[in-house]
Order: structure tokens, then sequence, then C-alpha cells
């Protein structure tokens, strides 16, 4: 072997390695490394009990309700499968609205409240002007509509 | 098209052969970062969720899209250098690593600028897109201090190539860390199945700065690279002719 | 004028982000200019104590 193949081999080898050590590591740390809990695996109890989490899940239409005079607020989380309902008091981000994607901060209570300390909002990753965001809604409304006199 | 590489890859030829492009990859960058910028800022519709707020994409995104590119420039130069021991490309790794490095904070700071008013957050420990991207500045860091520490430019060169090398398995991570994990950043708009999630009039001015900012990158690239050529080369004879012939304007 | 410049009420995050990419960018080009004009200077200097030393 010339020695620039040996090179070549020893540079392939050690980003082979660094690559596959990395890889391995991450697999093993996949569980730890979330940055939130899902709604449904905190109900099946798989969440941190000795200290604080993150969950995240969509605000529930119509589920908040915020305490008149103060900012006291809660509403349901959801990920379509399972429910939880939040408890927070400070100020929320822009972004919160119902039916809008949220990671909260916080513990769950002995009633299975979740009491959160912070709110975030996350956004999507499509860009569109209202105008076309209200008529993408027309639209799926539309469908719906259709497919449900289909249906009858 | 060998050849041309080749010559490319000598010293003098790459000294001027650079000095010719970095004018015309500057006029581009001047070009596209003009109707970009003001397209993004003025003419772009404002987002129906972020309102006015979603226009710092049009810096983010290039900039971070650059943080990573430059480090992959980098890993590839460096082992280009470590297997066929050119001299060059240790040269273009060497470059690189300052311009990478503000690139990246450019990514961070931006981005912690668009995340108060919509996260509700300057920064989230723990979030995988974010702590990535911060372990890619550090890398970049580390990789300048290396260098920093040894005085000698061909070990200096080998010992920090294999940093550089290391380092590369972190730019896939921040790029699929949004979708491995459950992250408060979204998902990719760009590159994805379905085409861009972007109506046209937010879209081209983002594709016109990442095309601009690209070549300036390149630009300032291509400039750092021929200091860092001139200075290696210090004791040949073309510096020597063309620093004493021509008075220097070069 | 005033409507374009408070960005619907986010003008202090888009103007300063902006305002940041300026500055990081312009320390990028002036920085890598500076840094060059440097080179020619010390790398000239030294070869011309060498001349007159040989």
């Amino acid at each position: 072997m010339k020695p620039r193949q040996q090179r070549m081999l020893a540079v392939g080898l050690t980003v082979a390695g660094i690559a596959i050590a990395a890889l391995l590591t991450l697999q093993a740390f996949k569980e730890n490394m979330m940055f939130f809990v899902e709604i449904s695996e905190v109900e099946k109890g798989n969440y941190p009990d000795d200290r604080n989490f993150r969950v995240g899940g969509l605000v529930v239409e119509g589920s908040v309700q915020r305490a008149p005079g103060d900012l006291t607020v809660a509403f349901d989380l959801t990920d379509l499968t399972s429910k939880l309902t939040v408890n927070y008091a400070g100020i929320l981000p822009d972004l919160f609205r119902e039916g809008q994607g949220i990671v909260a901060h916080g513990r769950l209570n002995d009633s299975g409240t979740f009491i959160a300390d912070e709110v975030l909002a996350k956004h999507d990753e499509n860009y569109m002007p209202p105008e076309v965001a209200d008529s993408l809604a027309k639209a799926a409304a539309a469908q719906e509509a259709i497919s449900k006199q289909d249906e009858k | 098209m060998w050849k041309f590489f080749h010559k490319l890859a000598s010293p003098p030829h790459f000294y001027q052969f650079a000095g010719k492009v970095v004018p015309w990859f500057a006029f581009t960058a001047i070009a596209c970062i003009g109707y970009g910028g003001y397209a993004g800022l003025f003419v772009a519709p404002a987002d129906y969720q972020q309102g006015d707020a979603f226009r710092i994409i049009y810096v983010h995104v290039p900039a971070a899209y650059l943080s990573m590119m430059g480090y992959s420039i980098m890993a590839i130069s460096a082992g280009i250098g470590l297997i066929w021991r050119i001299k060059l490309s240790h040269a273009v790794t060497a470059a690189a690593a300052p311009l990478g490095a503000w690139f990246t904070f450019l990514a961070l700071a931006t981005g912690s600028i668009w995340g108060k008013p919509m996260w509700g957050t300057w920064w989230e420990w723990g979030d995988p897109r974010l702590t990535s991207e911060l372990l890619l500045l550090f890398l970049y860091i580390g990789y300048m201090a290396l260098r920093a520490s040894i005085d000698d430019i061909a070990k200096a060169d080998k010992a920090s190539a294999v940093l550089a090398l290391v380092g590369a398995v972190n730019v896939p991570i921040i790029h699929y860390s949004v979708e491995w994990w459950s992250s408060l950043h979204q998902g990719p708009t760009l590159v994805r199945e379905g085409g861009p999630g972007m109506v046209s009039d937010m879209l081209y001015p983002l594709l016109a700065m990442i095309l601009g900012f690209t070549f300036l990158f390149g630009a300032l690239l291509l400039g750092r690279v021929r200091t860092e050529v001139l200075f290696r080369e210090r004791r040949a004879k073309w510096v020597r002719e063309m620093l004493l012939d021509d008075g220097g304007t070069t | 004028m005033m409507e374009v410049l408070s960005m619907g009420g986010y003008g202090s995050f888009v103007w300063s982000a902006y305002g940041l990419t300026i500055i990081v960018l312009a320390v990028c080009i002036i920085g890598g200019r500076m840094g060059h004009t440097k080179t020619i200077n010390d790398v000239r200097r030294r070869i011309r104590t060498m001349e007159v030393k040989s």
C-alpha cells in the first residue's frame, strides 16, 4: 500500500469511527435527550417525577380560561390521543393561541394537573400571508363539508 | 480540467486567480443581498402567525446555513490536506475557521432575537438544535485555539486538521436534530418533501439572501486564503518578486 | 414611514437582528482586508531587512 493510500485509510477509519461512536451515544441517550415529553407518555407515567420537566402538545380549541384580573390561565394540552390540563400564572408568548403547539415547563400536582412555571410557543415550518392562510382554511372547511355530505 | 486544478493548487497561481475572482463574488453578493434584504423587509407579506417578526428569517437562515457549510468546507479541505498533503488545502481550512465562527455567532444571535418574541425565550438549555449549534461555535473556537497554541505551521496544520475532521460529525447532528428529537425549533422549510413551505413572495428574497451570503462567504474565504498563502510563502521567490516589483498594491 | 419601522410592534427585534448582521459582516470584511494589508506590509518589511543584511 502506498503511503497516500495508508493516509486515506487512516482518515476514513477515523471519520467512520467517530461517526459510529456518536451514533451509538446518541441512540443510548435518545430518551434522556428529549426536550419535552408527549402528553400520552405523561398519561402512561413515563415522566421524571423527581424534577421539573417539559410537556409539549397542542392547545385544545375552546379550553383556554383566563382568570379575570390576574395573569392566571388554565388550558388543556393534547397530542390528539390524550389530554392534560395546564395551570400557568405569567406572561404568555405572542404566538400562544388555541390550536397552537406549545411547550410548558413545570411539574404534575397530585390531582394530575400540570403546574407550569414557563410556557413557550412553537411555530411550524410554513410561512404564508394571512390571506393565503384564510383561503387554505376555507378550502379545508369546504372539503370537510363535502366529505360529510358524502357520508350522508 | 485536471490541469486547471493542478495549476490552481500552486500558491502563486491561486493567489492571482483568487484575486481576480473575489471582486466578481463581492459584486454578486451585493446585488443578491441588496435585492433580498429590501424585498425581505419591505415587499414580502407579513406571516399569518408571526407577523413581521418572521422577517428575521432572511438573515437567520443564510447565517445558519453558512455556519454549517463553513465547517463542511473545513472538514473536506482538512481531509484533502491530510491525505494528499496539499499545502493550499490546509490554508483553506485555517482561513475558514474564523469566518465560520462569526457566521455561527450570527446564527445563534439572530435566532435568539427571533426566539424571544415568538417562542417566549431568548435561549432554552437542553434544546437539541440550540445545543448542537452552540457546540459548533465551540468547535470553531477550539480549532482556532489549537492552531494558536502550536507555533510550527506544518504541525499546527496536521493537529488541527484532525480536530476539524472529528468535529464534522456535529454537522449532520445539527441538521437532523429537529427530526430526531423533540425541539422548540421547527422543522426544515426549504429542503423537505413536497417542496418549500413558503409562498413565492416570501421565498424568492430568502433564496436571494442565501445565494448572496454564500457569495459573500466565498469572497471573504478566498480573501483570507490569499492572506494565509502570502504568509506561508513569505520566503518564496514569487512573493519577493511580487512585493518588491509592483509597489505592493495587491 | 413609522409604520414600516415599527414592523407591527416587532421593530426592535427585527431591526436589531438586521443591525447585528450588518455589524458582523462589516467586521468580517474589514478584518479580512486589514489582515491582508498587515501581512503584505510585514512580509515586505521582512524581505527588505533580509536584503540589507545580505
